[in-house]
């Protein structure tokens, strides 16, 4: 973890004058924010709500996008075999997977920064056990952790149930697969900062440990936090994506990306590559430009790269 | 997609190039496996394949679905009730047993068993005896005008080899039994089961000593079945040359591999009906918010339902015209069948509005969709397209999808409200849909919809030798169980079989293929 930083004091106006003069940050961030905007809008922009099976009509089905023929104006980007406008199931379907992208982020990040704190202030056997901890979860790949955490919810609970909850079990299964990554980190950047001045200054003070480690040691790690958090949207985007293509996601009534990739994936050779193709593209595109500016925001935040 | 091409060119460069394999190895593949080798514990499709290449009944079919003699050579009537069947001679099987008659009444005695799926398909047999080694009775309760189409799918098993491997009774598989039955066969018939990797792989070899290769001299020394639910993903591995035979190609791809000339693609319309039950029993449905009554236990509800499903566009848009609509769950290609009565109700939102609200549900009402994802032709997009259009008349469904072997248990076992479910043909008649589909006693009804006239007709069919009156007894018990509304006919699928130039499958109509019927061009 020697890339990341350690300690810093970020200035705004710093961030700011390398942010302007990096135009793949500046694309970036534009499309990442475009694409959040168009998905939190999605219910005025989408001429159609795609989770509402009682508007999907069968003789709209398998048309194809506005440019070629044979297609209906009313669907831009053409239609599943459902009947399924594309452009409202991809504006609801990037909806679903950056909300579990964020929230499995927020949920992986929160458990992961706890744990770091605590094993880095306290250190011991309590940091041990913690860091043993995140070794031998981070040996099992995350996606198999997911696919386990998943089935095991699936196995547990009514049908019906699960299909209401599906969203909070994905956001769980990504979530608790990543803490690791996370805590490690945190645990590095704590043992640092723990042997500073103001840390020993104020526990001279006779401040209480959880109020050091909340109010002064948290603040001055959060930047590692923000760089780790930013790349880990994206792969939860893709994690996301690949539970939902292996079926295990979400469910075909409430597809998101990775759902509407699998349906699509049954038309990859009939010709209608619509229904594959443009699910695809919004995914790549999301999560490359969640990437590159999580890329560049490690950069910039890297005191060994100014 | 000319990346394909080039890998299919390349597939079969090797294939041909490659070091001489031992004869003729037929690859084929289709969504979903067999759900056990013992063939008396599941009377379904898939199970039936892999039986009737292993083992034998005493009269067999064609792939036209004509009845020939199987381990019998001839058979007659000695009394309304009884028949008598003379035993082929000389029959080995797999393992070095010779057949006997002891072997037939033990099958029987067998497949009547609690455990057993078939029990219901000979529910008249009241007897089997060995007259001498080979010669058997069957007694039946009264005269049973299609005993011979209900006994071609007793498959007949060595009492020796049951006795040895434990597997007198058949598997539970509700249950969710193992026993040595489940992954090993041992028949009489043209091939040999190697290898049983459920889910994985099925390897079947030659049986040099089968008694059929002089009169039909078959060249297939090996057949390797995959199975690969994924639609593209079988696509392409018949595109690639990785096989030679697909039982079931999607439909939109048909028409890609009978363009790419290395494929020829046989159809043919099946009697099978794929339908929708309703549990119209039950007191209090288990997957509704709806508490002290069952809304389908209202005929105005199951009405409703029925008008709400507009099959046409089923037909045209999901399975794009490889179906035809139906109105009943009588097919097509079976005796008895009527084109009169297969009409489904017309789609009308509004009139199933107004019965929904009549029946006292003018907001609708929840239920649960059980439904297979890799059973029938689009199962998973039919169900799918179902929901919408009952939401359009308030009923909102959830769909829960599970792969055929979680899924027929729970119909099996009638736990669920509203479900999937497809019937072909055990016996080429319509008593076989109608007594499987409507009598209660059977597993594979879980309607739980009582009628007792309609139960007395069924029955009294069962008997009927009088052909008028029994034409005119299976008009009235299909008109009868069509209007109890307690299925949703859906559609008649008309099959397609995808094979490689050079290798000819003959397309059986029950969808079930007979591999001594196919041939490797020489």
């Amino acid at each position: 973890m020697s890339d990341l930083p350690v300690t810093l004091q970020v200035r705004p106006g710093y961030l700011w004058s390398r942010f302007s003069r990096s135009p793949v940050a500046i694309i970036a961030a534009a499309i990442t924010l475009l694409m959040t905007l168009a998905a939190l809008a999605a219910p005025l922009l989408a001429p159609q709500n795609p989770f509402d099976p009682a508007v999907l009509e069968l003789t709209n089905g398998l048309l194809p996008p506005a440019w070629v023929d044979g297609s209906d104006t009313r669907f831009l980007l053409g239609s599943d075999d459902q009947g399924r406008d594309m452009l409202s199931a991809l504006l609801y379907g990037s909806r679903v997977s950056l909300f579990v992208g964020l929230a499995s982020v927020l949920f992986a990040a929160g458990l992961g920064v706890l744990v770091g704190l605590i094993a880095g202030y306290a250190g011991g056997w309590i940091d041990t056990l913690a860091m043993r901890l995140a070794d031998v979860q981070l040996t099992i790949p995350a996606i198999l952790i997911a696919l386990m955490i998943d089935g095991l919810a699936r196995a547990a609970l009514p049908p019906g149930v699960h299909d209401a909850v599906a969203i909070y079990v994905l956001i769980f299964s990504i979530g608790i697969a990543d803490w690791p990554q996370y805590a490690r980190v945190v645990r590095a950047a704590t043992a640092v900062q723990k042997t500073l001045g103001y840390v020993s200054a104020a526990r001279v003070m006779g401040v209480p440990g959880p109020v050091i480690v909340l109010r002064h040691i948290l603040p001055n790690v959060l930047t590692s936090v923000l760089v780790l958090g930013t790349l880990g949207l994206a792969l939860a985007i893709i994690s996301e994506a690949t539970l939902s293509f292996l079926g295990v996601g979400m469910p075909p009534t409430s597809p998101s990306l990775g759902t509407l990739i699998r349906i699509g994936n049954n038309f990859l050779f009939s010709g209608e590559w619509w229904i594959t193709l443009f699910p695809s593209l919004t995914l790549v595109v999301l999560a490359l430009a969640v990437n590159l500016l999580g890329d560049w925001l490690r950069d910039a935040l890297n005191p060994k790269l100014k | 997609m000319s990346l394909h091409r080039a890998l299919a060119v390349l597939a079969a460069v090797t294939f041909f190039a490659g070091p001489a394999h031992a004869g003729n190895v037929l690859r084929w593949a289709s969504q979903g496996d067999a759900m056990t080798m013992d063939s008396h514990a599941q009377n379904e499709g898939q199970t039936r394949t892999f039986a009737q290449q292993v083992e034998e009944a005493l009269v067999s079919r064609k792939p036209d679905l004509t009845k020939i003699p199987g381990l019998a050579v001839s058979w007659q009537l000695v009394k309304p009730t009884t028949w008598e069947f003379k035993l082929r001679p000389n029959v080995k099987f797999h393992d070095g047993r010779p057949f006997s008659s002891d072997d037939v009444v033990f099958s029987f005695k067998r497949a009547l068993m609690p455990t057993s799926d078939l029990k219901d398909l000979i529910a008249t047999v009241a007897d089997v005896k060995a007259v001498d080694s080979l010669t058997v009775r069957i007694t039946t309760k009264g005269p049973d005008p299609i005993l011979l189409d209900e006994i071609t799918n007793i498959f007949i098993m060595s009492r020796g080899w049951a006795d040895e491997h434990k597997v007198t009774t058949p598997q539970d598989y509700n249950a969710k039994q193992e026993t040595y039955a489940v992954r090993h066969k041992n028949g009489t018939g043209p091939f040999k089961l190697e290898l049983r990797e459920p889910d994985v792989r099925t390897v079947m070899v030659k049986n040099p000593d089968w008694w059929g290769l002089k009169d039909n001299p078959h060249n297939i020394d090996r057949i390797i079945y995959t199975p690969i639910q994924n639609k593209a993903t079988r696509v392409a591995a018949l595109l690639s040359g990785e096989l030679d035979f697909l039982l079931d190609p999607p439909v939109q791809d048909v028409a890609r591999i009978e363009s790419s000339g290395m494929f020829q693609v046989q159809r043919a319309t099946s009697p099978w009906t794929i339908f929708l039950g309703m549990n119209a029993g039950r007191k209090e449905l288990l997957s509704s918010s709806v508490k002290g009554k069952n809304p389908f236990a209202d005929v105005r509800v199951r009405k409703a339902m029925n008008m709400a499903v507009d099959v046409n566009a089923i037909t045209q848009r999901i399975m794009r015209g490889f179906a035809q609509p139906a109105g009943n769950v009588v097919p097509p290609g079976v005796y008895g069948y009527d084109p009169a009565i297969d009409v489904h109700l017309s789609f009308d939102v509004d009139g199933a509005k107004k019965l929904l609200t009549e029946a006292g549900y003018p907001q609708g009402f929840d239920v649960r969709l059980d439904c297979p994802n890799d059973r029938y032709l689009n199962d998973e997009q039919v169900c799918q397209a179902v929901v919408g259009m009952l939401a359009r008349i308030g009923v909102k469904v959830t769909l829960d999808l599970k792969p055929r072997t979680l899924h027929f248990p729970k119909v099996q076992t009638k736990q669920t409200d509203f479900y999937m479910y497809g019937w072909g043909t055990d016996t080429t008649d319509a008593h076989n849909h109608l007594s499987f589909l409507a009598l209660p006693t059977s597993v594979s009804n879980a309607t739980q919809y009582v009628d007792q006239p309609l139960f007395d007709l069924i029955n009294a069919m069962a008997t009927e030798i009088d052909k008028a009156k029994r034409d005119a007894m299976i008009k009235e018990a299909s008109i009868k169980l069509r209007d109890a509304y307690s299925y949703i006919p859906l559609d008649h699928p008309i099959i397609a079989w995808a094979t490689r130039k050079g290798v000819n499958v003959p397309i059986a109509t029950d969808n079930l293929p007979h591999f001594e019927y196919a041939r490797f061009a020489p």
